[in-house]
């Protein structure tokens, strides 16, 4: 479904992402994990159009994507939700999932946003309530159920867990596996490692750039190198 | 009475300092950059209704929407040519082309339509409303320009909060990327942007030269960059702030010059808007920019 082969994305001299390849095939939870400043971002960024690679490809349901504007993939059927939610704080958290329907049918919006709400009933209480005034844990629900309005075939998800209490990790968690059973594949990028080698079913190590491992999410999380780079011993 | 009357010439002047401040600020908060040629689209639109209107005795209403259509024109290709290709370049360079444009604009002005003053006939006819027995005299353009900004500020209020396309450019001037990522289409949104702030500076241009009939190729620059002014003062890329901001630069124009001094009414003006942005340095209605990497 998504096919990355070789890229190489710099910011000005900073050689941020080095030789990445990676593959997402429909139906699957495949994770990127990486420490911070691994480059895990920027390669979202770059599947999303958002920056460039100067060399390799990028292929999306067999599309070449890679030098296409960011709107227009959106519009094929692959949404990120961004690191740090990117909320559009201004909005209220009904304007901001009807953003995330920007590419859609009008008239088909009160059923999504009912989806939405289905599966972020905290959402539906405070639908007329300012972004900004949401807590974390809010917000990334409502980062999540706005990249949901755009159906896509493929969704991206930059540290949804970061900065939020375990039980709400938990629930974010389970909320990805639930969104994949409906049919979404996922690429998860994730610092907390363990929770997301426990629901991803392949993984990429990411390591100043490079993937360094890659393989079943099972037996990366058995490695011991793993173990002790990632998953604190 | 010649304290109202003079509270309504302000409100006056002041509508249409808003009506010019809104296209600044619409822009600035999409692009985030100061469009300085904004007020020499004011003085073609007015150009191309005085043509139409004085010269080939074209109906006032289709002179008006003609102006219109130019300026709208004129503002998308000047956004697609001189500040689309520096999106990412310094804000001092794009300032520099934006002040690059104005002159241009100035110049080619001359060069057709030489500058040599052309007497623009009000509109809406010298007309005017009396009230108490005829001591308190209202201009028709007068009431027309204030209605026309009321009826502006409303369809503007409704654009930017209910259509798809008006939430799209509040998206965008919040955050670009995160706009991207909706599958907004950014440099089309933008585009959309000086599209109707340029629609509002041909109705801007025809509304002032009904009222200040000599029309020369600098007409737009002083209320140009009073209506930046006002925008400033209102707080920069908010809406209401323009509207607000404009009004009360209006009414102290006016006073200024009624009660103080004639010469030195544009410098109160000035002087107000430091002690504002020294107490509130986001201006009136400013919200706190926090600007995204
Ligand atoms: N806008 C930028 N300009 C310059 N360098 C950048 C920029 N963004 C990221 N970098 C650099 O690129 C490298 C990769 O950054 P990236 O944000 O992709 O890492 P990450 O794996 O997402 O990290 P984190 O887990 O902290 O989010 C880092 O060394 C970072 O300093
Ligand atoms: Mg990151």
């Amino acid at each position: 479904m998504l096919k990355v082969n070789d890229i190489n994305v710099f910011y000005g001299a900073i050689h941020a992402v080095k030789q990445v390849s990676l593959e997402v095939t429909e139906g699957e939870i495949v994770t990127l994990i990486g420490a911070n400043g691994a480059g895990k971002s920027t390669t979202l960024q770059t599947i999303s159009g958002l920056l460039r690679s100067r060399t390799g490809s990028i292929s999306f349901m067999d599309a070449n994507i890679g030098a296409m504007a960011p709107h227009k993939i959106v519009e094929r059927g692959l949404a990120q939700v961004p690191e740090g939610r990117r909320v559009f704080l201004r909005m209220t958290v009904r304007e901001n999932l009807e953003m995330g329907a920007y590419t859609q049918k009008s008239n088909g919006i009160s059923a999504d946003l009912e989806r939405a709400f289905t599966l972020f009933p905290r959402l539906k209480e405070r639908h007329k309530q300012i972004a900004g005034t949401l807590s974390g844990g809010e917000q990334q629900m409502l980062a999540m159920g706005r990249a949901l309005m755009s159906h896509p075939k493929l969704l991206m998800l930059d540290e949804p867990s970061m900065g939020l209490a375990p039980i709400l990790v938990e629930q974010i968690f389970s909320t990805i596996v639930e969104m994949n059973r409906d049919g979404t594949t996922i690429l998860l990028v994730e610092q907390n490692a363990q929770m997301a080698l426990s629901v991803a079913s392949r993984a990429y190590v990411l390591e100043t750039g490079n993937i360094v491992m890659q393989g079943d999410a099972h037996e990366l999380a058995g490695n011991e190198e793993v173990k002790k780079a990632y998953l604190g011993g | 009475m010649s304290f109202l009357s003079h509270l309504i010439s302000g409100i006056s002047l002041g509508s249409i300092y808003a009506i010019i401040a809104l296209g600044y600020t619409m822009v600035y908060g999409i692009a985030k950059m100061l469009n300085f040629a904004h007020g020499d689209v004011i003085m073609v639109g007015a150009y191309a209704c005085f043509f139409m209107v004085s010269r080939y005795e074209i109906p006032a209403v289709v002179g008006v929407l003609s102006a219109v259509v130019i300026c709208t024109l004129l503002g998308i290709i000047i956004e697609r040519l001189a500040y689309k290709p520096l999106r990412s370049a310094t804000s001092l360079a794009v300032l520099i082309t934006a002040i690059g444009i104005s002159y241009f604009l100035q110049n080619a002005a001359q060069l057709l339509w030489t500058s040599n003053p052309k007497v623009f006939n009000s509109l809406m006819g010298d007309g005017s409303v009396k009230l108490f027995d005829g001591r308190l005299s209202i201009s028709v353009t007068a009431i027309v320009t204030i209605v026309v900004c009321v009826i502006i500020m409303l369809a503007l209020t409704w654009f930017t909060g209910r259509t798809k396309m008006g939430k799209a450019m509040r998206a965008c001037s919040e955050d670009k990327g995160a706009a991207q990522l909706m599958g907004i289409n950014v440099n089309f949104t933008i585009s959309m942007t000086f599209a109707i702030g340029s629609a509002l500076a041909a109705i801007a241009g025809v509304l002032l030269c009904s009222a200040y009939p000599i029309l020369t190729p600098t007409t737009g620059s002083m209320p140009g960059i009073k209506a930046f002014t006002a925008a400033v003062f209102g707080g920069i890329g908010s809406i209401p702030g323009a509207l607000l901001g404009g009004v009360l630069l209006g009414i102290i124009e006016i006073f200024g010059k009624a009660y103080i001094s004639t010469q030195l009414s544009d410098a109160i003006v000035f002087v107000v808007l430091i002690v504002v942005l020294l107490v509130k340095p986001t201006g009136l209605l400013g919200k706190q920019v926090q600007e995204k990497v």
